[in-house]
């Protein structure tokens, strides 16, 4: 028998082994197709940060037509759920309470100060807890004051001299809907989560039962086994990718801009990333206990913090900066949410795959290197 | 009653050892939640600090240049470049130089001075949504301050009315004052739900499971047994993540100690609860590490932790109330900053407690019921 066809041989019988072992047990499934299903279903729908219904207190101290159409203009915002409060103690206790997220304060001289002085205070308290959802409140509330201050000059016949005014166009997201960037990085926690933390997992019960070592001493070289355990997992985790992108397309309404090749070829390169992250973590810890624990750390908890999925990069300290170039998840976030957003950026995909490549090398090799230091 | 008291001892003691004894796995309980929280508690903001943008003016009249340099002078923002063209505004864009561009037509100053409303053009990438919606806001509250100082320069009347803001808690409106206390809780749960999860599936694995079975232990004081170690270690870490909240980052801790301990202490007896149903129900350690994912992951992201409860659709927000985090959070934030009390806070221990009562209960059960 000639090497080549034996090396065939060889790498048939090792995918055949995992292949059917993934069968057997059912929970790899589960976690390659149920889970991202799951997870996607949850999150597409739970994760927003789109502030709406915003409970709002009112407090008019007394009424008139000034009040009046400054209340109307907050009832008729699509932001706010407006609730008026008979008086300004009782609106603190519900914001102390959770029972509103804001209060709008106008006092008894309100419209005197208006029409005199054109100084009347808009007191207004909001609850500074979620510093980011109470600086989007603040904004909201600027918007309806300024479009209230517009209507109330034209109704006194003449225009409100607004000196410079801001005109925004959000590129690639005309609408603001953060579904349109949080749905594609959660393709990205997604496959993290099945790629390292099953192969990590997987591996290490080898290790713990010794048949890795049983393995070893087989004619099957390493990289045979390494192509042979990983293949099967490559799989199995890009039919995930691809049941996730089509709930992406199809439930959650999320344009893709770019074309699907150049999605499938950067998810197949992640898929390698974390699947060589997994196989690493597994040679360095002994038991799956371990494993477990420093696929979690190393894994979901990075990617859903560090990779730009929901928090900006820019804004982090320099320090941390740095460490973010280190989570492969953040690299496969840009070219995420540039596929499916912005289209094929190729400057943008080129670099952040040339960083994927670097670090699945580092990884395997790192990995091949640690296995092979156990058996001594 | 001593006599179980003494078994439930020691049984207890050897569950420590189990996880402390390994070498490895002390290092895994202690290192990375401090690693954690220090990144993560810079990491994890949505204040906005030196966002590239880029300035194209194409005015350059003494009214638009104060105005730009108000905007490159303020904290959030840093000017990456002065661009020439429009052409030069989409590659910057599109490959992530920049987050925005202000453009400055030419007439900006004419329209300015004859009273007319000057447009400042902003451009904005948004691939992440929420920083689109921050930076416009940052930008507003420049550009009105802007046109108070212009309105008072050139004798224009001011608004009749102005917006007095003052944010409750959390003056600065500081987002790592609302981070950090939510990483106390999230910490709390990773490490109680890891201790836990493998306990009885290691066991059940190895086939001691049985032979603990048929000791003359009784199945609740297993359970006891087998919940101390989870509760130490968790009140233990807790505790460490609680005091660097408070010593390093500086979060005002303005209420309660004593409610805030009541609440974690309900909280991680409920992480211990579900650690420990679902460590009875999985015949591996590896289907007790993915059923320990397959509630940690939902029940980070539905906490609140990151995003608002308020946003979510009925349903999910349904979902969220299974959830010990969630109760947790807001007990964590309320006492940090909001200086709540027990009274305020009566309403989130019980939701905990049942999660903990029916978990614990279910586990016990399981212990003698699971068998293949």
């Amino acid at each position: 028998m000639n090497p080549a066809t034996a090396m065939r041989m060889r790498l048939l019988a090792m995918f055949r082994k995992e292949s059917l072992q993934i069968l057997r047990d059912p929970s790899s499934i589960a976690i390659a197709f149920v889970m991202p299903m799951f997870l996607l279903l949850l999150f597409g729908y739970g994760v927003s940060l789109d502030a709406r219904h915003i409970r709002l207190a009112l407090v008019v101290e007394q009424a008139d037509a000034n009040t009046a159409s400054l209340t109307g203009a907050f009832q008729h915002s699509d932001f706010f759920l407006p609730e008026a409060y008979r008086n300004i103690q009782q609106a603190e206790q519900a914001l102390r309470a959770h029972e509103v997220d804001g209060i709008v304060w106008l006092r008894t001289d309100f419209s005197a100060r208006l029409l005199a002085t054109g100084k009347a205070p808009i007191g207004v308290f909001i609850n500074g807890v979620d510093a980011n959802q109470a600086r989007i409140t603040e904004g909201y509330i600027e918007g309806v004051w300024q479009v209230w201050l517009a209507d109330f000059a034209r109704a006194r016949g003449h225009e409100l001299a607004v000196p410079v005014t801001l005109e925004p166009r959000v590129w690639f997201n005309a609408a603001v809907r953060s579904r349109n960037f949080l749905v594609p990085g959660l393709i990205a926690i997604i496959m993290t989560l099945t790629g390292a933390m099953l192969t990590s997992m997987v591996v290490a019960r080898e290790w713990e039962r010794g048949t890795m070592e049983a393995l070893m001493v087989t004619p099957i070289r390493i990289w045979e086994i390494t192509i042979g355990k990983l293949l099967p997992y490559f799989v199995l985790g890009m039919g995930g990718m691809l049941m996730s992108v089509a709930m992406a397309l199809w439930l959650f309404d999320v344009p893709l801009r770019g074309s699907f090749w150049v999605l499938t070829a950067a998810a197949a390169l992640y898929m390698m990333v974390a699947l060589g992250m997994g196989l690493l973590i597994s040679t360095v810890a002994r038991n799956q206990f371990v494993a477990g624990q420093i696929a979690l750390v190393t894994t979901f908890l990075p990617a859903f913090i560090l990779s730009g999925f929901i928090f900006q990069i820019n804004s982090m300290p320099t320090v941390i900066q740095t460490i973010t170039h280190l989570i492969p998840a953040r690299y496969f976030v840009a070219i995420l949410q540039t596929v499916f957003m912005a289209g094929d950026i190729w400057p943008v995909l080129i670099a952040n795959s040339a960083a994927l490549v670097l670090m699945m090398l580092v990884f395997l090799g790192l990995a091949r290197r640690n296995a092979r230091k156990r058996l001594d | 009653m001593q006599q179980s008291l003494h078994r439930i001892v020691a049984l207890a003691i050897k569950e420590l050892l189990a996880v402390l004894k390994d070498r490895k796995s002390r290092i895994v309980l202690v290192v990375p939640p401090i690693l954690q929280l220090l990144v993560f508690g810079y990491a994890a903001t949505f204040d906005l600090h030196d966002i590239p943008i880029a300035i194209y003016n194409e005015d350059r009249s003494a009214p638009s240049r104060e105005l730009v340099a108000r905007v490159t002078g303020s904290p959030p923002f840093h000017l990456y470049a002065k661009l020439e063209n429009e052409a030069q505004i989409a590659p910057l864009i599109d490959n992530k130089d920049v987050l925005a561009v202000l453009h400055l037509e030419r007439r900006f100053s004419v329209d300015l001075y004859q009273g007319r409303t000057a447009k400042m053009q902003l451009i904005i990438d948004g691939r992440n949504s929420n920083t689109a919606l921050l930076v416009q806001g940052y930008l507003r509250t420049i550009i009105s301050d802007f046109n108070l100082d212009w309105a008072r320069r050139h004798g224009q009347p001011p608004p009749p009315a102005t917006l007095q803001v003052r944010p409750w808690f959390n003056a600065n409106l500081e987002s790592r004052w609302f981070i950090v206390p939510g990483i106390v809780g999230l910490l709390s749960l990773v490490i109680t739900t890891i201790v836990t999860s493998l306990s009885v599936a290691r066991e059940r694995e190895a086939g001691t499971f049985d032979q603990l079975l048929v000791t003359p232990l009784r199945p609740v004081e297993i359970l006891i047994g087998k919940s101390v170690p989870g509760v130490m270690i968790g009140l233990f870490e807790g505790s460490f993540i609680l005091l660097m909240a408070v010593l390093w980052f500086e979060v005002p801790l303005r209420g309660s100690l004593g409610a805030l301990y009541i609440g974690m202490f309900l909280f991680i007896l409920s992480g211990v609860g579900i650690g420990l149903m679902i460590s009875s129900l999985a015949v591996t350690q590896q289907q007790g590490m993915l059923g320990a994912f397959l509630f940690m992951v939902p029940a980070v992201i539905l906490s609140g932790f990151a995003t608002p409860i308020a946003n979510m659709p009925t349903v999910v927000q349904w979902i969220t109330c299974l959830d010990p985090l969630r109760y947790f959070l807001i007990i964590l934030r309320g006492v940090f900053l909001e200086g709540d009390s027990y009274s305020l806070l009566l309403h989130y221990y019980w939701p905990m407690a049942i999660i903990a009562l029916v978990t614990l209960s279910s586990a016990s059960w399981l212990f003698r019921h699971r068998m293949n």
